[in-house]
């Protein structure tokens, strides 16, 4: 009854960015058609009278004072960095030469 | 003296008090157990080199008459999901080996207020994926007590290293019963607090609606005087309950006194009492309740029919947000970078980067969240999810106005053996059943040894529940319920732990 083919495993490890070797998508595809069929029985309590949670605990507008404040300073936040210019990241190319 | 690292924190924290140990001898006491028994055990990551140093600052300063923290001086281990600034912080992944962080995670900030020594970071699944702590991406940690077997997942690393007694005290992070369910494996003591009593900010966020940060210890009170340091209100973190918090060090005393068992009404959830689960875990459990009616209990059977759907709307949940978390791990602003050779564009680098630095558990977990908030299915999965999240807390809702505390086995195992379930992730995530309808609710729970199962004579561990921000109620009948153990045994459970004193298994 699962929709999954290699196709759209192929389409979200797009969305996702992993590329995916062929193997894995092929084994993705079939635990995938298995884990939605198994998730699948939600719908079967889930009717339109029942409100969504998005969190266990409610809270509404947690604010702060707009100030500055906890930064890091541009040195720290760098020392991760696979690649910088000693001030901002360093990129690849962010446009393909198709566009 | 004898062995120290077998000793609670609160007996170690007495020695150091009087000043018949220092905090020198009891952190190296722990880092040689560690040199000892890890190259098998494998419960750490990375072993700090600074541990020592603030021990003798401690040393230092109780010479000097500061007054200092009970648990000041005595070490503590950190699951690799906390940012660190002075250790890496992996969360268990390639994506992010070596990479040291800019800050130090709140809880562990509050490690160092307290002055206690960190001695490592604890191996896990990665990003807290898994439930054996066989997704590592630096290898498996093996259970204390027979050391062919998996120690629960996600938080294998902490739960063995207290387990092994590597550490008295260590921190967990339960996102679905990543603290508790590793805490019933190895024998040890694991508490889910209620969702914001422990911040989170600076731990690598697997599924922010449902991750939590808590204490890894061998006994209740242990927990109750960790959960006191690490607990309460930070700015940092918007989840973060604002409430004034009681002392949960004290509850645990309270509840270890024994008057707290007579009159309490404890309910036994129907659906996470099932006869499929492992007999010996069942017969531990029933016979608990048994002891706990001899002592005034009174034990109400509850009903909680929406559970039947909880690991499902879980799954649906903690990957949907698994997959929007991850996508920080983009190759740009920390860990790794795999650059295909030719001219490849930042997306490119993006895909072969997570590519190459995500596990299989990572990529399955990503590709089904991707797949679950995708145009077209977001309301058929993540919407319907979040509506049997609403289900599962009226069920807890309808309970606890029968009851004070549920109970139920943390797991419906013992620990099973090393690549077991590893070639079918549902039947991992299925292992989960008992402890996942907490975090979907936001609850808190703890597990506590109650014995072992008589077929595999490994422990078993009783799961209480309680209603959001009752953390206090679950230290005060846990403890209640240890000491009632504890006497009858004539030990300590941890006292039973096979000695193992390092050595190939």
């Amino acid at each position: 009854m699962s929709d999954i083919t290699e196709d759209t495993v192929r389409h979200l490890a797009n969305l996702a960015r992993i590329a995916l070797t062929p193997d894995e998508v092929t084994t993705l595809t079939s635990e995938l058609a298995a884990i939605v069929s198994a998730v699948e029985k939600v719908n079967e309590v889930a009717t339109a009278d029942v409100p969504a949670t998005s969190h266990p605990i409610p809270m509404e507008n947690v604010w702060r004072e707009d100030v500055v404040a906890d930064e890091l300073t541009s040195e720290q936040a760098l020392t991760g960095a696979p690649d910088h210019d000693g001030s901002r990241f360093r990129v690849t190319a962010i446009l393909g030469e198709e566009a | 003296m004898s062995d120290l690292t077998r000793l609670s924190a609160a007996e170690q924290s007495a020695l150091l008090e009087s000043r018949e140990i220092s905090s020198v001898e009891l952190t190296k006491a722990h880092l040689n157990r560690i040199a000892e028994t890890d190259g098998d055990i494998g419960a750490f990551l990375h072993v700090s080199d600074d541990a020592l140093t603030i021990a003798d600052e401690v040393d230092a300063a109780r010479a000097g008459g500061v007054e200092l923290n009970p648990l000041a001086g005595i070490p503590v281990a950190v699951k690799d999901v906390l940012c660190t600034l002075d250790m890496p912080s992996t969360a268990g992944s390639k994506i992010l080996e070596g990479w040291v962080p800019p800050y130090d995670a709140t809880p562990v900030a509050r490690l160092r207020a307290a002055r206690m020594p960190i001695l490592g970071k604890t191996n896990m699944d990665e990003f807290a994926m898994g439930s054996s702590t066989e997704h590592s991406a630096y290898g498996i940690t093996r259970n204390s007590w027979d050391r062919t077997r998996i120690p629960g997942g996600s938080g294998g690393g902490s739960a063995s290293a207290v387990g092994a007694f590597q550490a008295s005290l260590a921190l967990g992070s339960d996102t679905g019963g990543s603290i508790r369910q590793p805490a019933a494996f190895t024998g040890t003591v694991g508490m889910k607090p209620t969702y914001g009593g422990v911040s989170r900010y600076g731990a690598i966020a697997l599924a922010s609606s449902l991750d939590q940060v808590g204490p890894v210890t061998r006994t209740v009170l242990d927990a109750g005087l960790l959960h006191d340091i690490i607990g309460g209100y930070d700015h940092h973190d918007s989840t973060s309950i604002a409430d004034e918090w009681p002392s949960f060090a004290d509850a645990a005393r309270r509840g270890a006194r024994g008057e707290s068992l007579k009159g309490l009404r404890v309910g036994v959830v129907k659906e996470l009492d099932q006869p499929g689960f492992q007999p010996g875990v069942s017969a531990r459990f029933h016979e608990t309740l048994t002891m706990l009616a001899a002592e005034g209990a009174e034990i109400v059977d509850v009903s909680a029919p929406n559970f039947e759907y909880a690991v499902a709307a879980y799954y649906l949940i903690l990957t949907a947000e698994a997959s929007s978390n991850l996508a920080k791990f983009d190759s740009v602003r920390f860990g790794l970078r795999v650059t295909p050779s030719g001219t490849p564009t930042v997306e490119d680098v993006m895909s072969a980067t997570r590519e190459a630095g995500f596990g299989a558990e990572a990529k399955r977990r990503i590709i089904l969240g991707t797949y679950a908030l995708s145009a077209g299915y977001y309301d058929a999965y993540y919407g319907s999810a979040q509506k049997v999240r609403t289900l599962i807390q009226r069920d807890f809702a309808a309970a606890f106005a029968q009851v004070d505390v549920l109970v139920s086995p943390t797991a419906p195992t013992t620990a099973w053996t090393l690549g077991e379930k590893l070639d079918d992730p549902l039947a991992m995530w299925l292992s989960d059943i008992t402890t996942i309808p907490v975090n979907m609710a936001g609850i808190p729970g703890i597990s506590i040894p109650i014995g072992l199962a008589d077929e595999d004579q490994l422990p078993v561990g009783l799961q209480i529940m309680a209603p959001a921000r009752e953390d206090a109620r679950l230290y005060e009948v846990a403890a209640a319920i240890e000491a009632l153990l504890d006497a009858k045994r004539g030990s300590t459970f941890s006292a039973l732990t096979p000695a193992y004193n390092g050595g190939a298994s």
